[in-house]
C-alpha cells in the first residue's frame, strides 16, 4: 500500500465535503485532502440544473453546477488536494483511511477525518412494492443523472411515486423534455418535498398529485406497462374499491433518502436510528474522537444552504479537536422527530437542527434541561419537509447538572 | 444449413451442464436459449442450495442424482471457479411432534446414502430457538446463476454454439434428422435434448402428444441486506409441510453474504408470471420470524420469484419423480421433464447420465485441447497485496464502479466480454454482481451504461435490462424532441 499523511481528510466531494474542507483550511488546517468516488467534484450538484441554491448563503440564486463551481474555486484557492475516482474502503479508530484508485491501494494517516458521504435513494424494495420486475423503474436521482448529465431520456409516459424534492423537480424536468407526466403519487396527506417545489414543479405545469395514494402493483414483463394506484385509509390500509390502473412506461421513485454510513458502521461509529447518521456532539464529532460528520450522511438536509452551515462547522472543529468527555443527551420530545446534535459536551451557543413529526401551525418549541425551560421559540407553521433551526445558549451549569436536554413542541 | 449432432433446448443449469459435458467430445452441439442470457428462468431464481438428498424418496431419480451431484460440487467448483460453501443445514423441530419428523427425515437420508446425519438438542445458531434439529453437514450453498454461467461459458469456449434470444417455434423429424425452426432461422440436428424447464411440455408437443402435464408452482423470496449476514451461518429449514412437495420457507445464507427468506409455494396458471405479491411478502416475513424471531422488517433489499416445474398436480398426488428418458415414440428426443428441486444439485450428475444416453447414438471421442476458463475471484475477495498487484497490471482494477459491492470497471468490462455474447444489464449483474447491492443499481447503472456505450459501441436505445422488450431508455433527449 502507498502511504500518505494529511491533517484533515474529507470523505466525499459533494457540497458538504467541499464546504467542510474549505472551512478546515480557513480555520488553520495545515493541509486537507478530499477523496471522492466520482470523476468530478460537487457530488449531485452538477445534475441539479434548476436554481435556488445558495440563496440564504450568498443572496444569489444559483444552479447546482454554479453553486458547485463556487466551492471548487474555493478548494483550488485553499490548495486542497483532491483525489477523484477514489473509493474509500475503510477507516479506523487510529484515523487511518484505506482507499483505492487507479494508482493503487493507499493508506492515509490523518489527524482528523470528516465524513461527507452523502446519501442514497430508497428503492422499490425499501417499501416492498409488489408486482413484476420490468425495466423502466428508476429512482428520481438516477433519472435526473441520465437526463441532465448524459442527455438520455428514460421514458415518455411517467408516473412518480413519492413527493420528495427530487421527484417534484423531475416531474417538471420530464415535462420540459416532452414526456407526459401522469401524476405524483404520495401516500401521506401532504407532500414530503418543500412547498415551493410543489408550486413551481407541479401546480405550474398542471401535474396532478394523488395524495393518500400508493402503488399496489407494477405490471410489465419486459418494459413497464402500467402501475395500479389506490387510496389508503387512516391506517395506511389499501382501499380496494379505489384501485385504478395507469398505463405508463416509466416509474420514478422519490421515496426518501438514506444517509450512506456503511463506512461509519465498519469503523464502529454510533448511529442514530432516526436520522440514519452518526450521533454527534455540538462540534459534529462522532463517537470516535477525531471523526466528524456533516452533510446528508449526518442527516438529510432540506437545502444546500443549511447543509453548508453544518459542514463548515464540522470543518472548523475538525482542526482543533480534543478527546471527548461524556456530556448531556439531547432528546426528541413531543412532535419532534429528531434533533442534531444528539450530545452536548460544552457550553456556548449551540445550533440545533431538527425535524417535526407532522405539519402544524402556531407552535412553540421548548428546550428543557431536566424539566426546567431554558429556551422557547414560537413559529407560525412547521412542516416535516422543512428543517427547523434554533440557537440555544448552553451554560456551564447545565453541563454540570448532567441533566439531559429535551426539545419538544407544545402547539 | 449446418447439421448439429446435438441440439439442446434451454440454457438453464440442466442445458448448460449437459452442454459442458458434451463439449469434451468431438460433437457439434448447439444450445437454443429463449432468454437474453443463460439461467434466465428457474435456474436463476431459487435458493441456491446444494442439497444433501435427505428430502427425496429413496430409489427415486431425485434422490440418486441429488446424492451423486452433491459429491461432484467441490471438484467442479475447484475446476471452474464458481463458489460453493458447505455451510451445512439444520432442519429444526419446535415440539415433540416435529422431533418425530426429524427422525423420519434422518432415516430417509440414511437410506439415500447421505453421510454424517445427526440429531442435536443444541445447535450452533444462537438466533434460532428450537427443541432439536437434524444436522446435515453435506448441504451447501452456491450461486445458481454464477454456476450456470460457468458451465455455459466453458462449453462455449469448447465450441458449443449458444444462441441467445432464440426461441424454438417448431420441430419436425425427417428420417434421422430433426428440423428445428426458431425465430433466428432453421437448424438441423440428430439429437434433441429437451431441457426447456417449464416449457418442456410445449417442446414435446411439437413432436408427439405429451403423456404428462406440468403444474407451475411459484416461489417468492426476500433478500436481506448484507448487514444482517450474522443472523445465521448455516441454512435453517422447518419440517417440510405435508400439503405440497416443497421444503417450506427457510433461511438461507447466500454465497454473496446476503440472507434469503423463502420460498413460498403457489400453483399458478401462467409459468411466465414471475410477479411478487404483497400477501406473500408479508407471509414470508411471518414464516421467517417463526424460525428467527429477530429478523428485521426493514432489512429487505430485493424480492423476486421463481417457478418450479412440477409434474404432480396440487390435487392428485403431491409427489412426482424426474423423467429423464429418450422418447420411445420419437427416437433421438431426450426429454428432461419435471426438473425441480433438487435440480441444481442434481444437474452435474444428470448431465453425465444424459451424455450416456447420447453415447447410444454416437461413438463419443474425446477432443484434444479441451479448455478451462476458471472464474476468477472478485476484487473484493482478494487480499490487499493481490489487489495492489492487479491494479499495477491493469489500472481498471482500481476504479470501483459499484459502490455497494465494490465491483471494479475491469470486472464490468470482463462481464460484458463474455463468450456467450450476453450484453444486458442483468448479464453484467449476474456475472460480476454490479447492481446487486443495497442501492440496487442506483449508482453503478450510469457507469455500466457509459462503459457499454464507450467500450462496446452499444447505442443507448439498444441497452436492455434483460429481454429485448425491456429497453432501458427511449433515446437521447434531443433526438426525442425532434421526432
Amino acid at each position: 500500500m502507498i502511504e500518505h499523511s494529511v491533517d484533515v481528510a474529507v470523505i466525499g466531494g459533494g457540497p458538504a465535503g467541499l464546504a467542510a474542507a474549505v472551512s478546515a483550511r480557513e480555520n488553520g488546517a495545515k493541509d486537507a485532502l478530499i477523496l471522492d468516488r466520482n470523476s468530478w467534484l460537487g457530488g449531485i450538484l452538477p445534475q441539479c440544473i434548476h436554481d435556488g441554491f445558495g440563496v440564504e448563503e450568498t443572496g444569489i440564486s444559483m444552479t447546482g453546477p454554479e453553486y458547485a463551481n463556487m466551492y471548487t474555486n474555493a478548494v483550488k484557492k485553499q490548495a486542497i488536494d483532491v483525489w477523484n475516482e477514489t473509493m474509500v474502503l475503510e477507516f479506523n479508530k487510529k484515523l487511518e483511511i484505506t482507499a483505492v484508485n487507479k494508482k493503487g491501494l493507499h493508506k492515509i494517516k490523518t489527524k482528523s477525518i470528516i465524513l461527507a458521504m452523502g446519501c442514497r435513494e430508497k428503492t422499490r424494495w425499501n417499501v416492498l412494492i409488489p408486482g413484476d420486475r420490468p425495466s423502466g423503474i428508476f429512482t428520481a436521482g438516477v433519472a435526473q443523472a441520465f437526463i441532465n448529465l448524459y442527455n438520455i431520456l428514460p421514458g415518455k409516459n411517467v408516473v412518480i411515486l413519492g413527493s420528495g424534492d427530487v421527484g417534484l423537480i423531475m416531474a417538471r424536468r420530464l415535462k420540459l423534455e416532452g414526456a407526459n407526466v401522469l401524476g405524483v403519487v404520495e401516500i401521506l396527506p401532504y407532500a414530503s418535498g418543500l412547498p415551493r417545489n410543489v408550486v413551481q414543479c407541479l401546480d405550474d405545469y398542471d401535474i396532478p398529485m394523488f395524495l393518500n395514494h400508493t402503488i399496489t402493483c407494477i405490471k410489465g414483463r419486459g418494459r413497464l406497462e402500467s402501475v395500479t394506484i389506490a387510496q389508503v385509509g387512516k391506517n395506511m390500509n389499501i382501499l380496494p374499491e379505489t384501485k385504478q390502473e395507469i398505463k405508463c412506461d416509466t416509474l420514478l421513485l422519490s421515496l426518501g433518502l438514506i444517509p450512506e454510513n456503511e463506512l461509519s458502521k465498519g469503523a464502529g461509529i454510533e448511529l442514530d436510528n432516526i436520522t440514519g447518521g452518526p450521533v454527534v456532539d455540538q462540534d459534529y464529532m462522532t463517537s470516535i474522537s477525531g471523526v466528524f460528520a456533516c452533510g446528508n450522511c449526518l442527516q438529510v438536509y432540506d437545502t444546500v444552504d443549511a447543509l453548508a452551515v453544518g459542514a463548515k462547522h464540522a470543518g472548523k472543529y475538525a482542526v482543533t479537536w480534543k478527546s471527548k468527555n461524556d456530556g448531556l443527551k439531547v432528546k426528541s420530545g413531543k412532535d419532534v422527530r429528531y434533533v442534531v446534535p444528539q450530545k452536548i459536551t460544552k457550553k456556548g451557543t449551540t445550533r440545533f437542527t431538527l425535524r417535526v413529526e407532522k405539519p402544524m401551525q402556531n407552535v412553540t418549541f421548548y428546550v428543557k434541561s431536566g424539566g426546567d425551560e431554558i429556551f422557547k421559540k414560537k413559529l407560525r407553521w412547521v412542516n416535516p419537509a422543512n428543517m427547523v433551526e434554533i440557537n440555544v445558549d448552553i451554560s456551564d451549569k447545565m453541563i454540570n447538572s448532567k441533566k439531559d436536554l429535551e426539545v419538544s413542541i407544545d402547539g | 444449413m449446418k447439421n448439429f449432432h446435438v441440439a439442446i433446448i434451454g440454457g438453464g443449469i440442466i442445458g448448460s451442464t449437459i452442454a459442458w459435458e458434451l463439449s469434451r467430445y468431438k460433437l457439434n452441439t448447439i444450445v437454443f436459449e429463449k432468454g437474453s442470457d443463460v439461467a434466465s428462468g428457474t435456474s436463476k431464481a431459487n435458493s441456491g442450495v446444494v442439497h444433501s438428498g435427505i428430502n427425496s424418496r429413496p430409489t427415486s431419480l431425485k434422490a440418486k442424482f441429488c446424492v451423486e451431484g452433491n459429491q461432484l460440487f467441490q471438484q467442479l467448483s475447484d475446476q471452474l471457479g464458481f463458489s460453493v460453501k458447505f455451510t451445512g443445514k439444520y432442519v429444526i423441530a419446535r415440539n415433540n411432534e416435529e422431533i418425530k419428523e426429524l427422525k423420519k427425515l434422518k432415516q430417509v437420508g440414511e437410506q439415500n446414502g447421505v453421510p454424517n446425519l445427526e440429531i442435536k438438542t443444541e445447535i450452533n445458531e444462537p438466533n434460532v430457538p428450537c427443541e432439536a434439529a437434524l444436522w446435515v453437514p453435506t448441504a451447501g450453498i452456491v450461486s445458481p446463476y454464477q454456476m450456470t454461467i460457468a458451465f455455459a461459458e466453458n462449453a462455449a469456449i469448447n465450441n458449443v454454439e449458444f444462441l441467445l434470444e432464440t426461441e424454438v417455434v417448431g420441430i419436425k423429424k425427417q428420417n434421422e434428422t430433426f428440423l428445428i425452426k426458431t425465430n433466428k432461422g432453421e437448424f438441423k440436428s440428430n439429437i434433441i435434448v429437451n431441457a426447456a424447464g417449464l416449457n418442456c411440455r410445449s417442446i414435446v408437443s411439437m413432436l408427439e402428444k405429451p403423456d404428462f402435464n406440468i403444474y407451475p408452482c411459484r416461489g417468492e423470496y426476500l433478500i436481506l441486506d448484507k448487514n444482517y449476514n450474522n443472523l445465521v451461518s448455516s441454512m435453517i429449514y422447518p419440517i417440510p409441510p405435508r400439503e405440497v412437495d416443497v421444503l417450506g420457507v427457510h433461511i438461507t445464507p447466500t454465497i454473496e453474504g446476503n440472507i434469503l427468506l423463502g420460498p413460498s409455494a403457489e400453483f399458478i396458471e401462467d409459468p411466465e408470471d414471475k410477479k411478487t405479491t404483497k400477501e406473500m411478502m408479508n407471509q414470508l416475513l411471518i414464516e421467517a420470524k417463526k424460525i428467527i424471531p429477530s429478523i428485521p422488517d426493514k432489512g429487505v433489499i430485493s424480492a423476486y420469484s421463481g417457478t418450479r416445474c412440477k409434474l404432480a398436480s396440487p390435487e392428485e398426488g403431491r409427489w412426482a419423480d424426474y423423467r429423464i428418458e429418450e422418447s420411445k415414440q420419437t427416437p433421438g428426443l431426450i426429454n428432461l421433464l419435471g426438473i425441480e428441486s433438487p435440480g441444481l444439485t442434481a444437474a452435474p450428475a444428470i448431465a453425465k447420465y444424459v451424455t450416456e444416453l447420447v453415447s447410444k447414438h454416437f461413438d463419443l471421442k474425446e477432443k484434444t485441447g479441451f479448455k478451462v476458463k476458471k472464474q476468477g475471484k472478485r476484487f473484493n475477495e482478494l487480499s490487499k497485496e493481490e489487489q495492489s498487484k492487479l491494479i499495477k497490471k491493469d489500472s481498471r482494477w482500481g476504479r470501483i464502479v459499484c459502490r455497494c459491492e465494490h465491483i471494479t470497471e475491469k470486472e464490468v468490462i470482463d462481464a460484458l466480454s463474455n463468450p456467450l455474447g450476453a450484453k444486458t444489464l442483468s448479464s453484467v449483474k449476474y456475472r460480476c454482481r454490479a447492481g446487486m447491492g443495497r442501492c440496487q443499481g442506483g449508482f453503478c447503472t450510469q457507469h455500466i451504461v457509459r462503459i457499454m456505450e464507450e467500450k462496446f459501441n452499444v447505442d443507448v436505445k439498444d441497452i436492455n435490462l434483460k429481454s429485448p422488450e425491456s429497453y432501458l431508455f427511449v433515446g437521447r433527449t434531443r433526438e426525442v424532441k425532434n421526432d
